[in-house]
C-alpha cells in the first residue's frame, strides 16, 4: 500500500519530552516497522495538545482517538492491537471517555469544549519541523497576500481594526505601535520578544515548539508593513527545543523563498536570527531586551523614547511578543471583524493561558477574551484535586496580583483584571486552593523578584529585599501591625521609583494579596498563627491524649525523637525538639496529632 | 517562493497529508474488520484498496478505519459503511475489486451495491 491510511500524533513539547514521549517514539517506529506497517502508517512528532495533566498524549487518526499517559512500553500494545487489529486500547483512553463509555475526540473533552484556538490552531496538529505541513494549513498565504496585494498602510490599518492588543502583558495595541514606526528612516528592525520568565508560564514556548512558522511569517510581515529588512527572535536558552525547532523553521523558510531575497517575487526582503538570553528575567522587559540584543549586560533604559522611535542599535523597532505575533496571518486572512467578533469590547479576540497550581487538568488553555474565571477553573480546568476549596488565583506572575474566590465569575479580559488589582500578565494562571498561605505566595514571588532584580534602580534592588525581610519576619512570627503599614509604604515606594516594570510591579504580589488576605496577615502578626498551616515556624503540633491509643508509630517515624510515651499510653510531642516535618501527623491512624 | 499561484499548487498538494488529521464525526466511515479472522481471510489488502481508491478519487469527508471482530467470520473479509442519517450496510466477503466497486457505486454516487450485501450472499447461498 503506497497510501498512508493512519497518523498517529505523539506530542513532543517540553511537557511530554520530560515524560519520555521521545522513548514512545522510538518504540513506535520499531513496532511499525516489525509489523510492516510503516509505509501506511505515518508518525507525526508534534507540538503541545494543552492537557499536559495527561502526557504524553497521543492521538490516533482518522478515528481521533485520544490516549493519554502513554508509556514507551505501552506502545507494543497500541501498534498489535489498535494499529494492526483495529481494536481501540480501553485503558489508555482519556479518563473522561473512559467514564461516559464513549470514544471521545479530543475536541469534544469538557477541556477542550469552551476553548477557541487562534494562536495555538496548529499545536498538537502539524509537524513542526516540515514547513509543508504549515502550508498545508493555510500557511505562509497571509504573507503572500501582504506582499502581492496589500499597501503596508493596509496592513497597520487591519491589524489596528482587529482591536489585537500586545499579549506579553502590557495589552497596548499592536497596530498602533507599528503605525509609530512606520516614518521613513532607512534602517528598522522588528524583534520578537521569546524571553518568557513568568514562574509558571509556558505559552510562547509551546507556540515555538509546536508551530514556529507562524512566527516567521507573522514577523515579516510586521517587517513588510513597517519598512524593515531585519528581524530578531530573543528566546530564552532554556528553551532548547524551541530553540531547535525555531532553527529548523528558519531554514526551512529560507530554502523555500519565504525568507531572504525577493520574497514572492515582490521585490521585499527579510530574514530573521535568532538571540539567545540567558535567562535574565528583566531581559523580557523591551529596553533590556534590545541592550542584550546589541551585545551590553541586559539592563532596562529609560523610555521615552519608546523602542518604535529609537529601539534597536537606536533605530526605529517593533517589539512583540510571540502570541502576538501568532494572532496577525489568521487577521489577516479572516479579517479584521472576524477577531474584533471574539472577546470583549476593549479586549478582542482569544489569551492563551498556563493553568497550573492546585487544579486537575493542568495545561495550555485558550479561550475568547471575557471568559470567566469560574469557566476557566471549574469547566476547563476541571476544578481543585482532592475535593479542596478554591481559594484564588494569581495571574500576572511576579508583576501580578491574585483573584480571590469571592470574585471568581470576573470576566477575564485587560480591563476587569487591572480593575481587581491584578493584570493579564503574559498568560500564567496559578491556581490555589485552602491549603495555600497567601503570605507565603507574596513571599515566593517576592524572592524571584530579588533574584531577578537588575540591580540598576535603587529602589528596585534594596527595596525588594527588605520587602522580603520584613515578609519573612511575619511568616516566622515576629511580624506586628506595623510591619503591614511599613511594607504598604515600601511598596509604593518601590512602584514609584523604579524605572522599568519589574520594579514598578514587584510589589503586587504583596499588594494585591493585603488588599484581599488581609486576616490571614492578621493572624500571623497578631494570633502568629498561619491559618492555612504551611509557615513552619507558625506552626506547632500536639498530640491529643484521649484519642491517642499509645501504638507509638509516631515516636517510630519522628526524625528528632521528639516524641516519647510508654506502649498503649498517650504520647507526648516535645515543642522544643520538634522539627515540624509532619510525618507523625501522616503516620497516625487514629487522627490523634492535630497542628496548627 | 514566487507567487500565491505557486503557494497554493504547493498547499493543494500538501493538504492530503494533513486532512486526515481534523475532527470527522460527521464523515461516512468504511470500517474493515481487522481481527485475527479477518487479517487471515485477506482484509489488509481490502483496507490497502479502499485507502487507496478514496485517496486516488480526492473524496472528502470519508473515512477509511478499522475494527476488532465483527462476529461473522466466515464472511470475512467484513466491511461496514456508515453514511450518517442512513441504514449502515454491510458487505461481506470482500475483496480489492470489490471495494474499489463500492467506492465508485456507493461512495461516490450513493448507490449500494446490493449483490456484496450480507442480505444478498445469504439469499444466495439459501437458494
Amino acid at each position: 500500500m503506497d497510501r498512508i491510511r493512519m497518523h498517529i500524533l505523539v506530542c513532543g513539547g517540553t511537557g511530554c519530552s520530560s515524560s519520555h514521549s521521545e522513548d514512545i517514539l522510538e518504540n513506535l517506529k520499531k513496532e511499525l516497522a516489525y509489523h510492516d506497517l510503516d509505509q501506511e502508517v505515518k508518525v507525526v512528532r508534534t507540538g503541545c495538545f494543552g492537557l499536559c495533566e495527561m502526557g504524553p498524549i497521543m492521538i490516533i487518526y482518522p478515528e481521533g482517538v485520544f490516549y493519554s499517559k502513554v508509556k514507551p512500553e505501552d506502545v507494543k500494545e497500541i501498534v498489535e492491537e489498535h494499529v494492526l487489529k483495529g481494536r481501540i486500547v480501553k485503558r489508555l483512553l482519556h479518563k473522561e471517555a473512559i467514564d461516559e463509555e464513549t470514544i471521545k475526540s479530543l475536541n469534544q473533552t469538557r477541556f477542550y469544549e469552551k476553548q477557541q484556538r487562534v494562536a495555538l490552531r496548529n499545536c498538537g496538529v502539524i509537524n513542526p519541523e516540515d514547513i509543508r505541513e504549515y502550508i498545508a494549513v493555510d500557511g505562509y498565504e497571509a504573507l503572500g497576500r501582504v506582499l502581492t496585494q496589500m499597501t503596508p498602510q493596509e496592513v497597520v490599518d487591519i491589524v489596528k481594526a482587529s482591536g489585537l492588543r500586545g499579549r506579553g502583558g502590557a495589552g497596548f495595541p499592536t497596530g498602533t505601535k507599528w503605525q509609530f514606526a512606520m516614518g521613513d528612516a532607512p534602517v528598522k528592525y522588528v524583534c520578537c520578544n521569546a524571553d518568557e520568565g513568568d514562574p509558571g508560564a509556558f505559552m510562547d514556548r509551546s507556540v515555538l515548539e509546536g508551530d514556529p512558522h507562524v512566527v516567521l511569517e507573522a514577523m515579516t510581515i510586521a517587517g513588510y508593513a513597517i519598512g524593515s529588512h531585519q528581524g530578531y527572535i530573543y528566546v530564552r536558552a532554556e528553551y532548547p527545543i524551541a530553540i531547535h525547532r525555531l532553527q529548523i523553521a528558519i531554514n526551512q523558510s529560507r530554502e523555500m523563498g519565504f525568507l531572504g531575497k525577493d520574497i514572492f517575487g515582490s521585490g521585499f526582503d527579510f530574514d530573521i536570527e535568532l538571540r539567545l538570553g540567558s535567562g535574565a528575567f528583566v531581559c523580557g522587559e523591551e529596553t533590556a531586551l534590545m541592550t542584550s540584543i546589541e551585545g551590553h549586560r541586559g539592563e532596562p533604559r529609560p523610555r521615552p523614547p519608546f523602542p518604535a522611535v529609537k529601539g534597536l542599535f537606536a533605530v526605529p523597532t517593533i517589539l512583540n511578543n510571540v502570541e502576538t505575533y501568532a494572532n496577525i496571518p489568521q487577521i489577516i486572512l479572516k479579517g479584521a471583524d472576524w477577531f474584533a467578533s471574539m472577546g470583549t469590547e476593549k479586549s478582542k479576540g482569544t489569551k492563551v493561558f498556563c493553568l497550573v497550581g492546585k487544579i486537575n487538568n493542568t495545561g495550555l488553555v485558550e479561550i475568547p477574551m471575557g471568559t470567566t474565571l469560574r469557566e476557566v477553573v471549574e469547566d476547563i480546568g476541571g476544578g481543585v484535586p482532592n475535593g479542596k476549596k478554591f481559594k484564588a488565583a494569581q495571574t500576572g506572575g511576579p508583576s501580578g496580583g491574585c483573584i480571590p474566590a469571592s470574585l471568581i465569575d470576573t470576566p477575564i479580559d485587560y480591563e476587569n483584571l487591572a480593575a481587581v488589582g491584578t493584570m493579564m500578565g503574559s498568560g500564567g494562571l496559578i491556581v490555589m486552593d485552602e491549603d495555600t498561605c497567601m503570605v507565603d505566595i507574596a513571599k515566593f514571588f517576592l524572592e524571584f523578584t530579588v533574584d531577578e532584580s537588575c540591580g540598576k534602580c535603587t529602589a528596585c534592588r534594596i527595596g525588594t529585599k527588605r520587602l522580603l525581610e520584613m515578609l519573612e519576619k511575619i511568616t516566622s512570627g515576629q511580624g506586628t501591625l506595623e510591619t503591614l503599614d511599613e511594607m504598604e509604604q515600601l511598596a509604593y515606594d518601590i512602584k514609584a521609583n523604579s524605572l522599568c516594570a519589574l520594579g514598578q510591579t514587584a510589589p503586587n504580589p504583596v499588594l494585591s494579596t493585603m488588599r484581599y488576605f488581609r486576616d490571614e496577615y492578621i493572624a500571623h502578626v497578631v494570633d502568629k498563627k498561619c491559618p492555612a498551616g504551611v509557615c513552619k515556624e507558625l506552626l506547632s503540633y500536639q498530640i491529643l491524649p484521649d484519642k491517642c491509643r499509645g501504638c507509638t508509630a509516631c515516636s517510630h517515624v519522628c526524625p528528632a525523637a521528639a516524641i516519647s510515651g510508654n506502649l498503649r499510653e498517650p504520647h507526648v510531642i516535645d515543642k522544643e525538639k520538634c522539627l515540624k516535618c509532619g510525618a507523625c501527623l501522616e503516620k497516625c491512624k487514629f487522627g490523634a496529632i492535630i497542628k496548627g | 517562493m514566487k507567487s500565491l499561484a505557486e503557494l497554493a499548487e504547493l498547499r493543494e498538494k500538501m493538504k492530503s497529508s494533513v486532512n486526515m488529521r481534523q475532527d470527522a464525526s460527521d464523515d461516512t466511515r468504511v470500517v474493515v474488520g481487522m481481527a485475527t479472522c479477518g487479517i487471515a481471510a485477506g482484509a489488509r489488502p481490502v483496507l490497502a484498496a479502499f485507502v487507496d481508491e478514496v485517496a486516488k478519487r480526492k473524496l472528502q469527508g470519508v473515512m477509511v478505519t478499522q475494527t476488532g471482530c465483527i462476529g461473522i467470520c466466515k464472511y470475512e473479509p467484513v466491511v461496514e459503511v456508515y453514511v450518517p442519517g442512513e441504514e449502515k450496510v454491510t458487505y461481506v466477503l470482500m475483496d480489492p475489486e470489490k471495494a474499489a466497486k463500492v467506492v465508485a457505486e456507493h461512495l461516490v454516487n450513493g448507490r449500494v451495491v446490493t449483490e456484496y450485501t450480507i442480505g444478498a450472499v445469504q439469499q444466495q447461498e439459501h437458494k
